[in-house]
């Protein structure tokens, strides 16, 4: 399932929901990202971010996401999938992205988790603006993420 | 066509939407962005990277040489940063 949501959401009851299984699922993998309070790759005197807006492209995320749920389904026998990104103003600490995949085994489920959010990072039209004392600024795309989504083109089954 | 612009690309031209009809020598999307280049100083600004410039057509990515001669919505955005 894709959500693609401006409400902040419970991470924990998001997951507990996840979780209530049929009991043919034997593992569950999470991931969450969160907002950071700095600027950068490193907090060492990095200028601090009060709040950051996520923009994106209603209509083609949801078919991004879609996708890419596809893709993983494709890739590997999981029993559900759940992608959850929200959009709009949030502070630091907040839940941006939570990612939920469920499977037979821990394989499954941990390696398409990882999967989903690598490619959603380079795939999905989201753009981040952080707010900071000097004012404004649009993320940059990092070279680091293109790598992270090349290394699963290259490992496709 | 419509024309969709985000994030950075948007503040430059000023506009987050426009509606164009395009000469018939518009064939590509780079021949687009050149194009759309010269419709004002703002376009001028948001299009004078375009290695840093990302194009949908109609809600699917679309490299430089894609044909926009069918194309009901062409976006331009920067490289994606979610998640």
């Amino acid at each position: 399932m894709i959500r693609v949501q401006q409400a902040a959401f419970d991470v924990g009851a998001e997951i507990a929901a996840f979780t209530q299984g049929t009991g043919r699922v034997g593992g569950v993998a999470t991931f969450t990202g969160l907002v950071r309070d700095y600027l950068g790759e490193t907090p060492e005197g990095a200028p601090p971010v009060r709040a950051m807006t996520l923009e994106h492209y209603p209509g083609m995320t949801e078919r991004q996401l879609e996708r890419i749920e596809a893709e993983a389904h494709r890739r590997w026998d999981l029993a559900d999938v759940l992608v959850i990104h929200r959009y709009g103003r949030m502070a630091p600490g907040e839940p941006i992205v939570l990612v939920c995949t469920s499977s037979a085994h821990r394989a499954a489920a941990l390696e398409s988790c990882q999967f989903l959010i690598d490619w959603l990072k380079t795939k999905a039209p989201f753009w981040k603006r952080e707010e900071t004392p000097d004012g404004d600024h649009w993320v940059e795309a990092r070279a680091a993420d293109d790598a992270a989504t090349a290394r699963w083109e290259r490992s496709a089954p | 066509m419509k024309v969709l612009y985000f994030a950075w690309l948007r503040d430059r031209v000023g506009t987050a939407e426009e509606t164009i009809e395009t000469p018939a020598e518009v064939a590509t999307v780079a021949d687009l962005m050149g194009w759309l280049a010269g419709r004002s100083d703002g376009h001028a600004k948001a299009f004078a990277t375009p290695d840093q410039v990302r194009c949908a057509i109609d809600q699917a990515f679309a490299g430089p040489d894609a044909s926009v001669s069918d194309a009901a919505e062409v976006a331009f955005f920067p490289p994606v940063t979610g998640g």
